[in-house]
């Protein structure tokens, strides 16, 4: 192709089937260990799963899934910046509620 | 296809991949938001009424809520791998993968109907009579339950509509090898939904 007729900078390289499958057997792994942990009937178990679990889960999709371990700095950061200013609105939040 | 031949066809095309991902990507940070303040109010609510939320929750099929779960994480790995297949010039590939994805919303959203369904048949819905004379706490953890699910399940049933339009893109060469963003941008999309979901399991499901 021209590259006179591209502006756009290029799609970053292309990751193979593998590596999305291992993500896949990692999350439902994670998926069985969150349930397992809930039926303990531990409340702090439980908690360590929402805490831990499900971020790490969350994290798993974000990186891979969605490609973000592979943009550029600056689409990361941007992300970084999105999530922070959400912690920020919950931890606010909660800080005012606890507080009062 | 040759690259003059290509670049002739494409000609006045506009084309700015990095701008429409970046655009998808602060579309995908105003849905952190909005679901970000319903999470809040979960999370404030439940502190408030930390036993009847308890109680509420034990009452919600932790099965179905477990297989929608595994259903929606591969349909996410289905949706990645359809990008995959197209980068490769795997089209067909691609679109059976997209299909599976499209199957697999659909399949999640059966299950979510038969769950509604059988919470409404034991006469709990927002405002119904038998709900209302529960406890406070019990009467928001049902009332957060039907809004953040109904609104997960807007969200899956757009995204399985926008994938129906995307699979005639790929059959009509609309995306191609080179040209992928459409469908990049509906996975990132598809993704940010199972990531909701992934949030939605433990504080509905499994709080019991």
């Amino acid at each position: 192709m021209n590259p006179s007729m591209q502006t756009q900078a290029e799609p970053p390289h292309i990751v193979g089937y593998a590596t999305f499958i291992k993500v896949w057997i990692a999350l439902v792994v994670l998926t069985g260990l969150l349930v397992g942990l809930s039926v303990t009937r531990r409340p702090h178990l439980a908690l360590l799963g929402l805490l831990v679990i499900t971020p790490t889960k969350a994290s798993l999709v974000l990186f891979y899934f969605m490609h973000l371990k592979y943009e550029s700095a600056a689409l990361k950061y941007m992300v970084a910046v999105a999530i922070a200013v959400l912690i920020i609105f919950i931890g606010l939040t909660f800080s005012d509620y606890l507080f009062r | 296809m040759g690259a003059p031949a290509e670049a002739a066809e494409h000609a006045g095309e506009h084309r700015d991949y990095a701008g429409a991902k970046l655009g998808m990507w602060i579309f995908v940070f105003t849905e952190l938001i909005l679901f970000g303040g319903l999470f809040v109010a979960y999370g404030m609510y439940r502190s408030m009424h930390a036993h009847d939320f308890h109680k509420a929750s034990g009452e919600l099929n932790v099965t179905l809520g477990v297989v929608n779960t595994l259903i929606l994480l591969t349909s996410s790995l289905t949706m990645v791998l359809s990008i995959v297949a197209i980068r490769l010039g795997r089209k067909l590939q691609s679109m059976l993968f997209l299909a599976c994805t499209m199957l697999l919303g659909a399949a999640f959203l059966v299950n979510k109907f038969f769950e509604w369904k059988a919470k409404i048949h034991h006469g709990i819905y927002p405002g119904s009579e038998h709900l209302m004379a529960r406890p406070p706490g019990e009467r928001l953890f049902f009332g957060l339950y039907f809004g953040m699910t109904g609104l997960h399940g807007l969200h899956v049933t757009i995204g399985v509509v926008v994938m129906s339009v995307m699979l005639v893109f790929l059959a009509r060469d609309r995306i191609r090898h080179n040209d992928f963003i459409k469908l990049e941008n509906t996975g990132l999309y598809w993704h940010l939904v199972d990531i909701i979901w992934i949030f939605l399991l433990p504080l509905f499901y499994l709080a019991a």
